[in-house]
């Protein structure tokens, strides 16, 4: 990963309110050069408002924000010329086709040779075959990566996304992520907002989690973790004597006994190495399991662990 | 030298925006129907089927109509410029333009540039018909000339409208129903039926609304007769209501940005 130590975005006690609701209150942080940056919230936690103040649709009440050493409200026009925005729906024009929405964008970012950059572009988001069909044909994920594409052009130096699978097939959505994580390798700074913990997790090098327009926690993804309350998984058997017995030889998970239904509860870090551990024990021990629920940590828990703490504290 | 670049960079952006959405209207079949298709129906429908019976002082029903249809033509195409423009804001389109480094004043006068282009072709075509119904004007090049300055006013007029109601709408739905003001007030005019046929009251409205003196205005120039005090009072009327729409509609979208 290339990446170096450079702040390419600095916020700064940044605040916006629509009439009496506050939206951000006085939220801070910075995002270096190359990196991917999450910012990762539940609806109406202020990410969209966030990334608008960011990408100079909106004005912030207080506060700054600085891309590049170029203020977003004092320098609106240089920032667009190193910005790029992904709206949180594909904003692509049905109407067109797939070739012909990239060549626009491309015309209107001034490129020096907007078909030759377009065509580049639509095979690096494999669509290249379907370039000459309407959009109105193309499925959700086709759309986001053509929405994608339309923001690569130019080749700009920072690029936001507004929660750029939300919507998606798991598939589409895996796609999606390797071409961010492509875009980060190849140097661009990705800003990207989402309501996955797990997609952050797995994307991004630094997270600050957003809830109620406040910054409520900030870190790498382990950072993060060992915030989060324990995973659990539910095991669930035929008969009475074999939940007994599974409670013996599982002690260590600190199991708990819901004897009417036949089921315990085990605690476990959410390793696919635990889980395997714990089921090949009952293997060989001949008690089949008939039932297996695993209880993830939502963003909810996350959320409501650190409120918790906070107001705890 | 820089404002030399800028402007260049202003015309390009336009024309960007104009050919984008000239393609979009070219391929959308229920644009071309209600747009084009329709505004000639009704004429064939007037000129036909009602046309016999209504009596205007004009030997020909259809050079009494024409204007009307005209101007039907282009406040319909309008509410296709609202339609547009407010589905673009709603889809996020106007954002990923707005965050790029597009001219401010090409995002919308693109928009009121395509529907001057747009309703020049779809009233030329609305003019063809209508000589084929018969429509036999007699006015010299001056009149026509006229003629053309108001109806250039007019789409003008019209289209910033349309650009002001897509701002000002809270839905696609809502920005295009002013569309049926318009055409509410094309009905309460002398549009297709003189006013003195009327009751008071609404003849009153119908003769003081602006609609009518244009109508007035236009039918008497391509018909070759003298056009009086109607000339004035609605380029005034066009010039004032395109003024008041165009700051408007720069102050809303100028004020949505903040």
């Amino acid at each position: 990963m290339v990446q170096t130590k450079e702040t390419i975005i600095a916020i700064r006690d940044l605040q916006k309110s629509y009439k009496d609701h506050q939206v951000l209150n006085k939220i801070n942080f910075s995002v270096k050069k190359g990196s991917i940056f999450a910012l990762l919230g539940s609806n109406g936690a202020g990410k969209t408002t966030t990334i608008k103040i960011l990408s100079t649709l909106l004005k912030p009440d207080k506060g700054s924000a600085v891309i590049n050493g170029l203020d977003v409200t004092k320098k609106a026009e240089q920032v667009r010329e190193i910005i790029s925005l992904t709206g949180q729906y594909a904003a692509v024009d049905e109407g067109l086709t797939g070739r012909e929405n990239v060549r626009m964008i491309g015309k209107l970012r001034h490129v020096t040779n907007p078909n030759k950059e377009a065509d580049a572009l639509l095979g690096k988001v494999n669509l290249l075959e379907a370039a000459d069909n309407r959009v109105a044909t193309y499925s959700g994920g086709m759309r986001r990566r053509l929405d994608l594409a339309m923001s690569l052009l130019g080749n700009p130096p920072v690029i936001f996304l507004d929660e750029p699978t939300t919507g998606l097939d798991p598939q589409s959505r895996l796609s999606m992520w390797q071409m961010i994580k492509e875009l980060a390798d190849s140097g661009t700074t990705v800003f990207l907002t989402t309501q996955y913990l797990e997609e952050a997790d797995y994307l991004a090098d630094q997270i600050s989690i957003l809830n109620q327009g406040e910054i409520v926690a900030e870190g790498t993804s382990q950072d993060l973790k060992k915030l989060l309350p324990q995973g659990h998984i539910e095991l669930g058997f035929h008969h009475e004597e074999e939940v007994g017995a599974a409670f013996s030889l599982l002690k260590e998970f600190n199991p708990s006994i819901n004897q009417e239904s036949h089921k315990i509860v085990l605690t476990t870090d959410g390793s696919i190495k635990q889980m395997t551990d714990m089921l090949n024990r009952l293997d060989q021990a001949g008690i089949p399991v008939a039932e297996l629920t695993q209880k993830q940590p939502t963003l909810e828990d996350v959320f409501l662990t650190i409120i918790g703490e906070k107001e705890g504290a | 030298m820089e404002k030399v670049s800028s402007m260049k960079s202003q015309f390009n952006d336009t024309k960007v925006m104009i050919g984008r959405s000239m393609r979009l209207s070219f391929r959308s079949l229920d644009t071309m129907i209600t747009t084009i298709a329709m505004p000639i129906m009704i004429m064939f429908v007037f000129v036909y089927v009602f046309g016999g019976a209504i009596e205007t002082g004009y030997e020909n029903y259809v050079n009494y109509l024409v204007p009307a249809i005209i101007l039907m033509t282009i406040a319909t195409g309008g509410t296709y410029t609202s339609v547009r423009l407010s589905e673009d804001i709603h889809k996020g389109i106007m954002d990923r333009l707005r965050s790029m480094p597009v001219a401010k004043s090409s995002l919308l006068s693109g928009y009121v540039w395509t529907s001057v282009v747009f309703n020049t072709l779809s009233t030329l075509l609305v003019i063809i018909f209508a000589f084929l119904m018969g429509f036999s004007p007699n006015a010299n090049v001056g009149e026509w000339l006229l003629t053309l300055v108001f109806l250039f006013l007019f789409t003008l007029a019209i289209s910033w409208i349309s650009v002001l109601s897509a701002l000002l709408a809270k839905s696609v739905e809502g920005a295009a129903s002013y569309g049926y003001l318009v055409l509410l007030l094309l009905f309460i005019s002398s549009a297709f039926v003189p006013t003195d046929s009327m009751p008071k009251w609404v003849r009153l409205f119908a003769e003081n609304q602006p609609m009518t003196s244009i109508l007035e205005a236009i039918r008497n120039l391509l018909i070759g007769e003298p056009v009086g005090d109607n000339i004035w009072i609605s380029f005034l009327w066009l010039f004032g209501l395109l003024v008041v729409t165009y700051i408007a509609s720069v102050q809303v979208f100028k004020h949505k940005t903040s």
